[in-house]
């Protein structure tokens, strides 16, 4: 079972990476999908089997295809992928992977030389879940909730498309 | 089941949050670094999950319920924006989009 989680992690880290350094869009979805999947398997072995199903239908299915969606209305061409190879260059990438590896590499001090390693194991289910969620936590579902209808009204607003309408009064205006 | 070590899991949360933050810094695509932005989220919730596992305890996993929440009102919120950008500007440059009066 250990296995199974060393395995799951390497194949989350190989497809992130694979995403972050893909010239087109697509194929970095996909990657990005697997990664999820990965992911996802990492929760069930992690004894959150509830989440891993949340992980597979919302990020992997609900949110990818989101994007998968705006790139369609967008109708990029194939220069797209030459512009991205263009702006991903080897000079841009030096300075911020090296500041982002020195920070990684303390995180992995950190964690690595602080020992909580537990003994105990037990399974949360998603009863305990639910539980928890409409008992403590009540007033931070209702907050998602206006959170995810203001997130509507947003998307509604920011998406449509202005018509061009000029008031007759102005075009007068503007004759004179 | 088992128990997988809490800092392998929180190893990999971490690698793949500092895997999103370099895509951030090095792209100029808006719509990557809308992706690399759910990476980040993803490894968070990741490290929630973790720790809800070590201290079995409930909270781990409602955090990560808030968090998908809030990746999900994030995205279609940022992929609206991203479509006014591209037919305002009609480019995915994030610099393009540097004046508040486009």
């Amino acid at each position: 079972m250990l296995l199974t989680f060393y395995i799951a992690s390497a194949i989350a880290v190989a497809a992130t990476v694979m995403v972050i350094t893909r010239h087109n869009l697509i194929h970095a979805l996909l990657y990005l999908v697997v990664s999820f999947l990965a992911i996802a398997v990492v929760f069930y072995l992690l004894g959150a089997t509830f989440m891993a199903a949340l992980e597979v239908i919302i990020y992997a299915g609900a949110i990818v295809v989101l994007i998968i969606f705006v790139i369609m209305m967008l109708n990029l061409k194939a220069e797209a992928v030459d512009q991205e190879r263009r702006w991903l260059d080897s000079k841009i990438l030096i300075g911020p992977l090296i500041l982002s590896v020195i920070l990684l590499g303390e995180l992995v001090y950190i964690i690595t030389s602080s020992g909580t390693t537990g003994e105990g194991y037990k399974v949360v289910d998603a009863k305990a879940v639910g539980m928890s969620l409409y008992g403590p936590y009540v007033i931070g579902v209702e907050l998602s909730g206006i959170l995810l209808m203001a997130g509507i009204v947003g998307a509604y607003h920011l998406g449509r498309q202005k018509k061009k309408i000029v008031h007759r009064f102005l075009e007068k205006v503007e004759e004179d | 089941m088992n128990n997988v070590p809490v800092e392998a899991g929180l190893l990999l949360a971490g690698i793949l949050f500092m895997l999103g933050l370099i895509s951030v810094l090095i792209r100029r695509n808006i719509i990557f670094m809308l992706i690399s932005v759910e990476i980040m989220l993803n490894a968070a919730g990741l490290a929630f999950i973790v720790a809800g596992a070590r201290w079995m305890q409930a909270d781990g996993q409602v955090m990560f319920v808030f968090i998908l929440t809030m990746a999900a009102a994030e995205v279609s919120v940022g992929l609206a924006l991203i479509l006014q950008i591209y037919h305002q500007l009609k480019t995915l440059d994030s610099d393009a989009a540097n004046k508040m009066k486009g």
